[in-house]
């Protein structure tokens, strides 16, 4: 394989790893999701938002570094997705903006909205946020409304590269049921994420004997929907690329044969399917396991990374067009430049040393559980 | 699918991204100058270990934290506006101006957000050196970031290291190397110590005027005259040094931007031995280069400094509005300068010769692209002004820009003296009687926001047209979205924004109200 395509292959795995790592850390908006079902008063609620509260900066940090990453390496489609898809992302947006301030404001008095308005922001943000990333992360599988002409560049009246085929502007992302499908079982992963890290977190019987039992029917939610789309996504035609021509065509079973074609990404899928189930076994059935969620959690980057692997590589349009099928993005017709990948990839080098400095000093903080007694001393404690 | 871009649609994004960027830098610069004040205070505490500094740090602590939030929010928004109001500025340089915002997430962005955590939360949960370790890495992280960020902006005001692909239809890194002439442009240096330690000066100026508030009520006075004795030397400091690469910042604009250097001026007929001019009214009937209107209704110059201030020669040459676009001047590199009819002329040819290449490219016929190519490549530079229609559009805010500019360099000048007497007072033992001071630190705060925001307007409004200096205007940056829908999210983020603004401000004022614990 010539060095550019490496690079572009070494990038698109780096862009799965970190799209894996955000849904595992969308645990946090799982967790704010279940806000009001686990927590039945004041005290309960504190517990529950100190927990996630703690985490809610490498949720963000990991949303920022996956679009910074994205406008990097494949700036094509940061420009045809986010430009076309306005109004999902947007919606995405403001979710996060909401959340971002809620845990800090709900937590002091003169913050305009009152406590009750913030934890419902935190909420919002919980069911809105996993779901409409799973429906945007779908559209890898389904397609998407855009045409790409670079020659507009030389149009002097509409140079736009970049276009939406419809007036929705993303809207239209909810009009496929399984964008759906996949969504709402992405909200209830991180429901199930959520639960388990809060059994890991609090030290607080009445709160994870709840967590347990939510833990359960969120488990059979997600492998619903999960394996429905599996089903799916596996059987169906999709995007395939000739890697002569460049030409894009369906082809039947094109996901499958993909996970066949690449042995070690299937079995990286399927190690990451029994993670999370034997994740949340451990979490549902194993009493005083607190352990549930770096099983489930590991489960979820490996199953993630994976499957944009497979929507990413073997010759095949990760990001498709269903309104021109030769508008569709590939790893290879939508990446930056070799010298670009070459020096961003240099960078990449020090990416296994912030994940240590992150351990070592997520260690260091969460040596000690967290107790209702523990956030009355505590003149931080949300 | 939008037939064409329109001016409404321009306008609407270029307020979205106005609006989140203000909004942005109203609670991250005090977040860069509070993180450096804490991390004195707590190495304070360290060293003596007296509770009073630990105190006092966990103080500006939690108004650091509301700050951060919202910084935090705003800055997510940013990023992604790029993509969503910016799209084909996004594909036009993305390969270049992507890098610094992904390593900013990589290796600024998460140190930050780790150390955080600490620095809010492990007080008893980690040992005191540890957590101040955490403090300092919080604030390190927050300068990295501002590095990576503001490296990008200054790629906008004076692109370097790349070249135009004609294949992809895009600027391209010339090579790896070239990477390394974007992260350390002298623009870049220069607008980092200038940004940066003019958000320390903001954190300064808000140390002081809280803790001013402190001495009129009688309240914590031990805490206020520390706190003012500490902010006020790291403040003369700061605002020195901002008024030095300010100086500096102005010598680059004169070189590379000389069109903003003449908006910021409201000069239309330069020359040589120009004043600068210190105070002046703007001329409302003025609304076109070319309209022979007077400029100003009245101005006051300082003879020379103009000259001296962009030349560094009290007889330097400094050319104007008019002059800019008539062209035929010497520019400081030596060459004669093309007027912005050529320029256009030039960069219609490239966008002709560019399509051209496409279509003999699209058809198979590799010879007849090869034989357009030296066409392309004498006009390409020019590329950019193919999508300008009349030479005033090249013509920034005047009004904007002039009084943007005197009311961040007259503030500017402002905090240098006031850090200098409130200094002088404070050691003196004569500042916590004297009432009016007070005041005069108290009502300072709002200033520095002002001299903040006034900065980034002169930044990037002296700019416009371009998205990116002389090589892409908005209106070939844009999206293809409706100017409708643009609208509404600009108005949703107003009110998100507004309502995020007072529910801060009120938060702070009840920290401050309730004060520090005292030791």
């Amino acid at each position: 394989m010539e060095t550019y395509s490496c690079l572009q292959h070494y990038w698109w795995f780096l862009i799965s790893l970190l799209g894996g790592l955000l849904v595992f850390l969308l645990f946090v908006q799982g967790g704010n999701s279940l806000l009001f079902q686990l927590g039945k008063n004041d005290e309960e609620r504190s517990l529950l938002i100190n927990a996630t509260g703690r985490k809610w900066e490498f949720t963000f940090t990991t949303l920022v570094t996956f679009g910074g990453a994205f406008f990097a390496s494949f700036p094509l489609f940061y420009s045809t997705s986010f430009g076309g898809a306005y109004w999902a992302w947007m919606i995405i947006l403001f979710s996060f903006v909401l959340q971002a301030v809620s845990y800090e404001f709900q937590a002091h008095l003169g913050n305009l909205l009152g406590k009750k308005t913030y934890q419902f922001f935190l909420v919002l943000n919980g069911v809105m946020g996993p779901l409409l990333l799973g429906a945007a992360v779908a559209t890898f599988f389904t397609g998407s409304n855009f045409i790409v002409d670079k020659g507009n560049m030389s149009n002097f009246s509409m140079p736009v590269i970049s276009q939406w085929t419809n007036s929705w502007h993303g809207i239209d992302i909810l009009f496929n049921i399984w964008n759906w499908v996949l969504g709402i079982a992405v909200y209830y992963l991180a429901r199930m994420l959520g639960g388990l890290y809060f059994i890991n977190r609090i030290k607080d019987d009445t709160v994870v004997l709840r967590c347990r039992k939510q833990l359960f029917s969120d488990a059979i939610m997600f492998l619903f929907f999960f394996l429905a789309f599996l089903v799916r996504t596996l059987t169906n035609d999709g995007f395939a690329v000739d890697p002569e021509t460049q030409y894009v065509y369906m082809e039947p079973y094109k996901y499958l044969n993909n996970l066949i074609a690449m042995p070690a990404v299937l079995a990286v899928f399927l190690l990451g399917v029994i993670g999370v189930l034997w994740g949340t076994f451990k979490g549902v059935f194993v009493v005083g396991s607190r352990q549930g969620i770096w099983y489930a959690g590991v489960g979820t980057v490996l199953t993630v990374t994976s499957l944009l692997l497979c929507v990413g590589y073997n010759n095949t349009a990760y990001y498709p067009s269903i309104a021109d099928l030769q508008s569709s993005l590939t790893i290879a017709n939508s990446s930056s430049s070799p010298f670009t990948l070459e020096v961003m990839a240099y960078v990449s080098i020090l990416i296994p040393f912030v994940l240590a400095y992150i351990f070592y000093a997520w260690r260091a903080l969460e040596k000690k559980q967290i107790t209702r007694e523990e956030l009355k001393n505590d003149d931080h404690a949300y | 699918m939008l037939e064409q871009i329109n001016t409404s649609l321009i306008d609407w994004s270029r307020a979205q991204f106005a609006l989140t960027a203000m909004y942005h830098w109203l609670f991250v610069p005090l977040t860069l100058g509070l993180a450096l004040l804490m991390g004195i205070m707590e190495t304070l505490y360290v060293k003596t270990g007296n509770d009073f500094w630990k105190h006092n740090t966990k103080f500006w602590m939690k108004i650091f934290a509301v700050n951060f939030v919202i910084g935090v929010a705003t800055g997510l928004i940013l990023e992604f506006e790029f993509g969503t109001n910016w799209s084909n500025y996004s594909w036009f340089v993305g390969d270049i101006f992507g890098a610094p915002l992904a390593i900013e997430g990589i290796l600024a962005f998460f140190l930050e957000a780790t150390f955080v955590a600490v620095m809010f939360f492990g007080w008893e949960r980690v040992g005191k050196r540890f957590h101040l370790v955490a403090t300092w890495l919080t604030g390190v992280g927050a300068a990295i970031s501002a590095w990576w960020i503001l490296v990008a902006n200054s790629w906008m005001q004076h692109p370097v290291g790349m070249y135009f692909n004609p294949d992809t239809m895009r600027n391209e890194m010339l090579s790896a190397e070239s990477f390394w002439e974007v992260a350390f442009s002298d623009v870049a240096l220069v607008k980092y110590f200038h940004t940066v330690l003019s958000g320390w000066v903001l954190g300064a100026v808000f140390v002081v005027g809280v803790s001013c508030w402190y001495l009129l009520k009688h309240r914590h006075q031990q805490m206020a005259m520390a706190s003012i004795k500490i902010a006020s030397i790291f403040g003369l400091v700061s605002s020195l040094i901002v008024a030095m690469t300010g100086d500096l910042s102005a010598y680059q604009v004169g070189k590379v931007q000389p069109m903003k250097l003449a908006a910021i001026e409201g000069l239309y007929d330069g020359g040589n031995s120009q004043g600068l001019t210190v105070i002046g009214l703007t001329n409302p009937a003025k609304e076109r280069y070319d309209d022979g209107v007077e400029p100003f209704i009245f101005e006051w110059k300082m003879p020379y400094a103009l000259s001296f201030l962009a030349t560094r020669d009290l007889d330097g040459y400094v050319p104007g509005i008019n002059d800019i676009i008539r062209g035929g001047y010497t520019q400081p590199d030596g060459t004669v300068a093309l007027s912005a009819e050529e320029k256009m002329k030039s960069g219609r040819n490239a966008l002709n010769a560019l399509d051209a290449y496409r279509t003999a490219k699209q058809n198979g016929d590799a010879a007849t692209a090869e034989a357009i190519l030296p066409a392309l490549e004498k006009d390409v530079k020019y590329l950019g002004y193919g999508y300008i229609e009349d030479a005033n559009e090249l013509v920034p805010n005047i009004p904007l820009n002039f009084y943007a500019f005197r009311v961040m360099v007259g503030l500017g000048c402002y905090f240098i003296l006031l850090f200098a007497v409130i200094l002088f007072l404070a050691y003196k033992k004569r500042l916590s009687q004297m009432k009016w001071m007070h005041w005069v630190g108290l009502c300072s705060i709002p200033l520095a926001h002002i001299a903040g925001q006034a900065g980034w307007i002169v930044a990037e409004t002296g700019r416009q047209p371009w998205a990116i200096q002389d090589l892409l205007p908005v209106n070939a940056a844009v999206s293809s979205v409706s100017a409708g829908s643009v609208m509404t999210t600009f108005i949703i983020f107003l009110v998100i924004f507004t309502v995020m603004l007072i529910a801060g401000i009120g938060i702070i004022l009840r920290i401050i109200r309730k004060g520090p614990q005292e030791a």
